[in-house]
């Protein structure tokens, strides 16, 4: 199947078939214009070919109605595929809110994902189909770029922050994973593959994987080696802000603006926590870069989605409709306290 | 074509005279070369340097092509292959593409098409020469003392944390060249402005001048913003300074808005003036005026204005908001309506002409139809949710080739044919220069067209190893490649050769009205005998046709 001389890529996410369709409506309006062009100038050049050494051509300058139509046309034309761009890229950045969120560590030169279930995986992603997936990446070095040409998606992978992407295979199948950004020597040899499987093979992969515990547990276990939890206490008002219930919900920070808990927030919070303090704490807390890994972040911030809400709230709505803000005092709001609020929140 | 018309004193025939005194035997000896101040020799020497860096730049292409004839790397290893791309993109943009029509053709004939003397700061355009060198001998001695592997666009991080390769000494030679591109666009600006001949007002000056002052409008603007990126990035990389790797607090994406905000207008400077020859030749070999002059103006000045506003679009996945990528697809399209304009006009221009097929107008037809395809498969990279796909892919290579390589080289090949009788004094070989151009035209396209299937594929770019169901793709392309090379090649031998034994050539050989046309060949170091004036329209062949002699 790989191995065959190929003109078209597979095409097995919820997106590609809306791309393959775009793509080639566009080949076919672009291949119309430019055969109309290479015809019209192939019929000129026989046509009004030299009959004559001393022959001059016709002596027009300009005709203003054709100029306009040949502006306006082609503006209308632009605007269609603009729109229709812009459209397809909203669905592709956007995930749904029910994807399963997995986590990409990407380094010189290799892949590494991280599942909720504690999975790990080199180079290769195991994913059901029919389910929306989304993925957290960052880099450890250079940039890199997560490309599943059959899937139809690609996302510049950054070191120092969190990028997302998220994808739905629909077809069960074996596609290849690369790395679309440079980034060193062996750029060629950061490839992999993404497995699709039927719902059933991928709850089989998860048992069978057999890991020693989830992504979270694995997470707590670092809470407490690097002494998190000396100062994040959950059910007593400690020297630092209490975690639970904090993932996706606004924070008030010492400067009155309100950010989102999420993945992004919480990683600088541990890489570095001066940057937004939360409000009514000290900025006491040590500075974790290079003293944690990204891949250890990322357990840790599965532990905190995983501490669930606090006793006596309820659950947060995935949106963040009407929280509570958290680490507000009662009764005082800063300035513009709501104002900035997903001003900090990562394109997804 | 000529024997017909027996009419010795006119001007587009051939007359066996004794060897008048012109630019190119007025003076001799090296010195007179390495100081002189006259645009047309300072023309020559910008000719013979970007023809070397051509030449250099291709033989790294030819490594790369024959690289990826197998899918694993049996020719050379993975951080050579990726030393060649990144000198082949270096050496190829800066050293050949950026100079290569505006300095040789247009330090040439730029004058000379507005009947002045010379450009306005003669002193200052020998200087751009020598910073233009100095800047390539830098990037040369990189490339021996080991080579760069960055990629052209230097990314940071990597090329100031991870790479271990002489990235400093690269951008040092670029940001030097830089200069001379900023030098040659005051210079033109500075030309088109003041020298003018009496009588030629703006909307008089032929479409060469026009997409000539819209380059260097990018020159001067866009070019210190490179030197300043490659600064930091030396800075950076030298002194420890966090300024784009994170680990140092910096931001990666900031080089990536900086880079672009230069390199997408670069793209301009690199096509703007391939417009510019064009637009000269399609008239003159169909004996019409340019179809839609104002028009054609007026959209080169629109796409060096609109082309600031959309490097963006470089980053659609790079990890900027939704929003700024719908704004900078938005100007995208817009900046190709001028485009679209020019094409159609073009093509409308050889409608109802008297349409001659030498060598300078197979060249310009080539480029209408191969800049037509890369600016249409730029629509398709301007379109958000298809360019997530197919950006950093083989699809951009091909694109980018279609523009620069079918677009700008074609284009200059075609003014290099055209003027010859100009600058050499001499004809080139007709019949061996069409077979030239149709293989230019052949092997470019074999090259590049398996190119956009393989990035609708998915094989990504600046991969020395790839799958092998790519392999069948690449083998086309490096077959196309060797046909191109060959038909590169043909050029320089019998464009030297017959500088020394083609036929003499007349005064005006395509009977056009242009004024460079209006001096002997090669043209005296003055340029013109008597300062020209100018009373009419550009193109006229009409006011013209009784000295043309044309019915």
């Amino acid at each position: 199947m790989l191995t065959r001389l190929r003109l078209l890529p597979d095409s097995a996410s919820s997106v590609s078939g809306e791309v393959n369709f775009f793509f080639f409506l566009m080949v076919l309006v672009c291949g119309t214009v430019a055969l109309a062009i290479a015809v019209f100038i192939i019929y000129c050049g026989f046509r009004y070919r030299r009959r004559h050494p001393n022959a001059m051509g016709a002596q027009v300058r300009y005709n203003v109605p054709v100029e306009v139509a040949w502006t306006v046309i082609p503006l209308l034309l632009f605007m269609g595929m603009f729109a229709w761009g812009a459209k397809l890229y909203f669905d592709i950045e956007r995930p749904p809110n029910n994807a399963i969120e997995l986590f990409a560590v990407g380094k010189q030169w290799m892949w590494k994902i991280q599942h909720p279930e504690g999975q790990r995986e080199i180079n290769e992603l195991h994913i059901p189909v029919g389910r929306p997936v989304r993925l957290t990446m960052t880099s450890e070095d250079a940039i890199h770029s997560f490309f599943v040409p059959a899937f139809r998606t690609k996302q510049d992978v950054l070191p120092g922050r969190y990028t997302t992407t998220w994808f739905e295979a629909t077809k069960p199948g074996k596609y290849h994973l690369f790395c679309a950004e440079y980034c060193g020597a062996k750029h060629s040899g950061m490839i992999g593959y993404v497995y699709a499987m039927t719902p059933r093979d991928y709850q089989t992969w998860l048992t069978e994987g057999a890991p020693e515990g989830s992504l979270a547990s694995t997470g707590e276990k670092y809470f407490h080696q690097f002494g998190c939890a000396n100062c994040h206490h959950f059910n007593e008002q400690g020297r630092c802000p209490n975690l639970r219930g904090l993932y996706n919900r606004p924070v008030q920070i010492s400067t009155g603006q309100t950010v989102i808990a999420d993945e992004s927030y919480i990683r600088e919070s541990i890489m570095a926590p001066d940057a937004k303090v939360v409000y009514g704490f000290d900025a006491i807390m040590p500075n974790f870069t290079g003293v944690i890994s990204e891949e250890k972040i990322v357990a840790l911030i599965a532990y905190i989605k995983a501490l669930g809400p606090q006793p006596g709230t309820q659950q947060p709505s995935s949106s963040g409709t009407s929280p509570k803000e958290y680490g507000a005092q009662p009764g005082i709001a800063g300035p513009g306290a709501t104002s900035n609020s997903g001003s900090y929140v990562e394109k997804r | 074509m000529l024997e017909t018309v027996q009419t010795p004193s006119k001007p587009f025939e051939a007359v066996h005279t004794p060897v008048r005194k012109n630019y190119f035997n007025e003076k001799q000896g090296i010195l007179s070369w390495l100081l002189t101040t006259d645009h047309k020799r300072i023309g020559i020497l910008y000719t013979a340097s970007v023809t070397a860096f051509f030449f250099i730049g291709g033989f790294f292409a030819l490594l790369m092509r024959l690289e990826l004839l197998s899918p694993r790397t049996y020719l050379v290893s993975p951080e050579t292959y990726n030393k060649l791309f990144t000198m082949h993109g270096i050496i190829m943009v800066w050293f050949f593409l950026i100079p290569s029509i505006p300095n040789t053709l247009g330090n040439f004939f730029l004058p000379m098409v507005l009947g002045a003397k010379d450009l306005a700061f003669p002193k200052l355009n020998l200087l751009s020469w020598y910073v233009f060198m100095l800047g390539g001998i830098i990037a040369v001695y990189t490339l021996i003392r080991g080579g760069v592997d960055t990629g052209w666009t230097f990314y940071t991080p990597f090329s100031t944390t991870y790479s271990t390769t002489y990235v400093v000494a690269a951008a040092v030679g670029i940001m030097i060249s830089g200069f001379s591109s900023i030098i040659t666009g005051i210079n033109f600006i500075a030309t088109i402005h003041r020298m003018r001949a009496p009588g030629m007002t703006w909307f008089r000056m032929p479409i060469f001048v026009w997409s000539h002052y819209a380059t260097s409008i990018i020159f001067v603007l866009a070019t210190p913003v490179l030197a300043i990126t490659l600064m930091m990035v030396a800075v950076e990389r030298i002194f420890q300074v966090g300024i784009f790797d994170p680990a140092l607090g910096g931001d990666p994406v900031l080089f990536q808005h900086m880079f672009w905000f230069y390199s997408h207008p670069a793209v301009y400077i690199m096509v703007l003036p391939a417009m510019a020859v064009v637009s000269e030749i399609i008239p003159v070999f169909s004996r019409k005026p340019l179809f839609g002059y104002k028009a054609v103006a007026f959209s080169s000045m629109a796409i060096a204005s609109i082309g600031f506003l959309v490097w963006g679009h470089h980053m659609f996945v790079a990890g900027q908001s939704v929003y700024s990528s719908m704004a900078f697809s938005l100007m995208t399209y817009f900046v190709a309506v001028p485009s679209a304009i020019k094409v159609f006009n073009w093509a409308a221009t050889m409608y109802r002409g008297s349409i001659s097929w030498d060598t300078p107008m197979l060249y310009a037809v080539g480029f209408v139809g191969l800049f037509s395809i890369g600016g249409m498969t730029g629509l398709f990279l301007s379109a958000l949710g298809l360019d997530v796909h197919v950006t950093d892919t083989y699809f951009v290579i091909a694109h980018f080739h279609y523009i620069m390589v079918g677009g700008t080289v074609m284009a200059y090949l075609g003014g290099v044919h055209y003027w010859w009788p100009k600058i050499s004094g001499k004809m080139y070989p007709e019949f061996i220069a069409k077979i030239s151009a149709i293989t230019v035209f052949l092997g470019f396209n074999l090259t590049f067209f398996p190119q956009f299937v393989l990035g609708y594929l998915g094989m990504p770019r600046r991969y020395a190893a790839y799958p092998e169901e790519f392999q069948m793709l690449n083998v086309l392309s490096t077959a196309g490649a060797s046909i191109l090379g060959v038909g590169y090649v043909l050029p320089l031998f019998y464009l030297l050769w017959s500088w020394k034994y083609g036929k003499v050539a007349p005064e005006n050989p395509w009977r056009a009205p242009g004024l460079e046309w209006k001096t002997p060949s090669p043209p005296p170091t003055h340029n013109f005998e008597v300062t020209p004036t100018v009373s009419g329209l550009p193109y006229d062949f009409e006011a013209q046709k009784e000295e043309l002699n044309l019915v």
